[in-house]
Parts: C-alpha cells; structure tokens; sequence
C-alpha cells in the first residue's frame, strides 16, 4: 500500500478514550470526538447518540481538508483551529499532529475560552499517543518479524460472503 | 489508508468514485443506497449545488458484515467531476484505498474520459499513490445510450493495467455492485498482503 495503515491496538484505544472523555467533562461539553484527518472516527464521548457521527466525521474532514486547501492558497501551512458558532451549539474543531481531527461540540454551559484552554491540552496528550502509533507502524513495516495480520488469509469466499453471494 | 481499529475490531476502507462531469458517479452510490439493508447503510450525504451538481462530494457508508471477526465499513465518496472542481477531487482522494473511474459511454464524452484518467493520475500521485499499482476498476457507464462506443474501442483508449473493467446502466443498477465488488475485493486483497 503507497500508505502507512492506521493500526490502532486496544491498548491505545483505551488511552485516547480515557482523554477525550476526560476533554468531555473538563470542557463541560456535550460531545467530544476524534477524527481521522481521511474522515474515520477514532473515539467519541458524551451524548454522541444524539449525532450522526459517520456523517459528522467525514464531513469534518472534508472541512479541515478545504480549509488546509485554503491556507496553502494564501501562504500558511496550516489554519489549525475552526470555531462554528451556532444559535444553541458551536463547534469548536482543532488539528492534531499530521493525522488527527479533534471536535469539541459544546452550548452556553462552556465558553470558547475554557473549550479552548482544555483542548490545547488535551492535544499534547494526543500527540504523544499519535507518534507512538507512527512510531510503531514505521518500525513494523521495516521490521521482518512484524506482527501477524488476522488478515493474510483472507480468501475470496470471505469476500463474496460481504456481498451475500 | 485502511484505518484497523483492533479494540472495537473495525476494518474501515475508503473507496473513491473518479470520473469526468455527468458520467454517473453519484448515480452510482443513489442506487447503492437505495438497494442496501437500511440497517446497514448510513446516510447518504451530498453536498450539491442547488442543481443537484456535486460541490465537494457524496457520501455513503456502509456496513458490510464481518471478515475473519472484523467489522468491514466502507466508505463511498464521489469526486465532483466539473474539470474546475480540480482543487477539491485532490483533497477527496486523500487517503482513499481504492479507486472506481466510471467512464461515460458516449462517444463524444470520450475525450472527457481519458482527460479525467490522466487527471486522476496526477491527483494520485500528489496523495503518494500510484495509479498503476492502487486497487483500481474501470466501470463503462451507459451502456444502454444509443451513442455508446463499442467496448472493444473504450478498452483500448481506457484500460492501462488489466484492471477489472464493468459494463454498466448505473441508473438501472446494472453493474454497480459488481463494480463495487471489484474494487472491494482488490482492497481485501491488499489487506492480506500487510
């Protein structure tokens, strides 16, 4: 594959969870998720059964990646905070690392200084998770004795099952 | 970029519809759409212009089932085909795992065609990835319009690599899961390689 795959264990899952939980309560927020700058959702908390998070994911990225196309346009790297100002609700979306989308959606009982504030330190927290994932999947794509994929028997049966062939 | 989550056990692949303006992109994933369990599919998000032209994309995601006990989730986008909407079709194919062009059929659509594949290529090749070795399908849409060219003829100006090449009527659903399918498969393939 021409890239890297983002392979996220349980360990590490639990790490991100436990942050972005930890953002939820700290920023009172009503939702918190982390997204993959491709749209994937990584991890979410608070009421995310109120969102359609798919949606939500994809098109956050799709967000980001038009505002990136705009900062190159004029000359920045990058435009690493977006802030949606809503009638009830705002949405507060920020970068992190190269690969990371972090989306805070909060109403009047937080304010943009305190989302903000939390954030900036939740995303050192995330950095950190985020370059021992790189790390790994570098070291792991040069190394021969890297982990076995459940993957390498895959047979095409498995597939035209998929399909309900 | 194939995103595997081990803790929820989630396999997610990202399959991106590229073609020239009109060639049925859209009309592909509306009737994926339309066909698929309910519980299966999420929303299908379009973000078109009041004409119903696509701005920046269509998308769909879809749940397929289980592979070797992950969750398989795929992720369907549509490029916006107007040649204008370059900037956009780029940032789209960002981390895509797979690629379906849907070519038009008709014969004066056919400069469009080869114009959006040379397209392509360089979009690819500014994401990183190569268009000669990326899992790719080469969809022939509108077989049934009366100035459709002969296949023979669309092949030999359409198809680079062997890739897997579909006939289709994309607003009767003839071909498209197939089309699908291909692609999904050469994805799977990819992942059992690592």
């Amino acid at each position: 594959m021409a890239k890297l795959d983002l392979v996220m264990f349980e360990e590490e899952f639990k790490q991100l969870q436990d942050i972005i939980g930890r953002l939820q309560k700290d920023a009172s927020a009503k939702v918190v998720f982390l997204v993959d700058k491709n749209g994937q959702q990584i991890a979410s908390a608070g009421d995310v059964h109120s969102i359609d998070a798919t949606s939500l994911a994809s098109l956050t990225a799709g967000n980001v990646a038009a505002t990136d196309g705009l900062a190159k346009l004029i000359g920045e790297k990058e435009f690493s905070l977006l802030f949606h100002e809503g009638e009830k609700d705002n949405l507060h979306i920020s970068i992190v690392g190269k690969r990371g989308i972090l989306v805070v959606i909060f109403d009047q009982s937080s304010s943009l200084a305190l989302v903000r504030l939390r954030v900036k330190k939740t995303s050192r927290e995330l950095l950190e998770i985020f370059e021992r994932v790189e790390t790994r999947a570098q070291s792991e794509s040069s190394n021969t004795t890297k982990f076995e994929s459940p993957f390498s028997e895959i047979t095409d049966e498995d597939i035209d099952k998929l399909f309900g062939d | 970029m194939t995103f595997i989550n081990y803790a929820s056990r989630e396999i997610n692949c990202k399959i991106v519809y590229y073609g020239p303006g009109l060639c049925g992109k859209t009309t592909n994933i509306q009737w994926i759409h339309e066909q698929a369990n309910p519980e299966k599919r999420g929303k299908l998000v379009s973000l078109a212009t009041e004409t119903d032209r696509t701005l920046f994309f269509d998308f769909l995601p879809l749940d397929m089932g289980t592979v070797k006990g992950f969750k398989v989730r795929f992720h369907l986008y549509t490029v916006p085909g107007q040649v204008f909407y370059d900037a956009s079709r780029k940032l789209i194919l960002r981390g895509c795992d797979g690629v379906i062009f849907v070519a038009d059929s008709q014969k004066p659509r056919m400069e469009a065609n080869i114009e959006s594949i040379a397209n392509l290529a360089t979009n690819l090749k500014d994401n990183g990835f190569d268009i000669r070795t990326i899992p790719y399908v080469l969809q022939l849409n509108k077989r049934d319009m009366p100035s459709a060219a002969p296949v023979d003829e669309m092949e030999r100006l359409l198809r680079f690599r062997n890739e897997p090449m579909l006939e289709a009527v994309a607003n009767q659903g003839t071909g498209v899961i197939e089309t699908l399918k291909a692609c999904a498969r050469q994805i799977l393939m990819e992942l059992q390689k690592g």
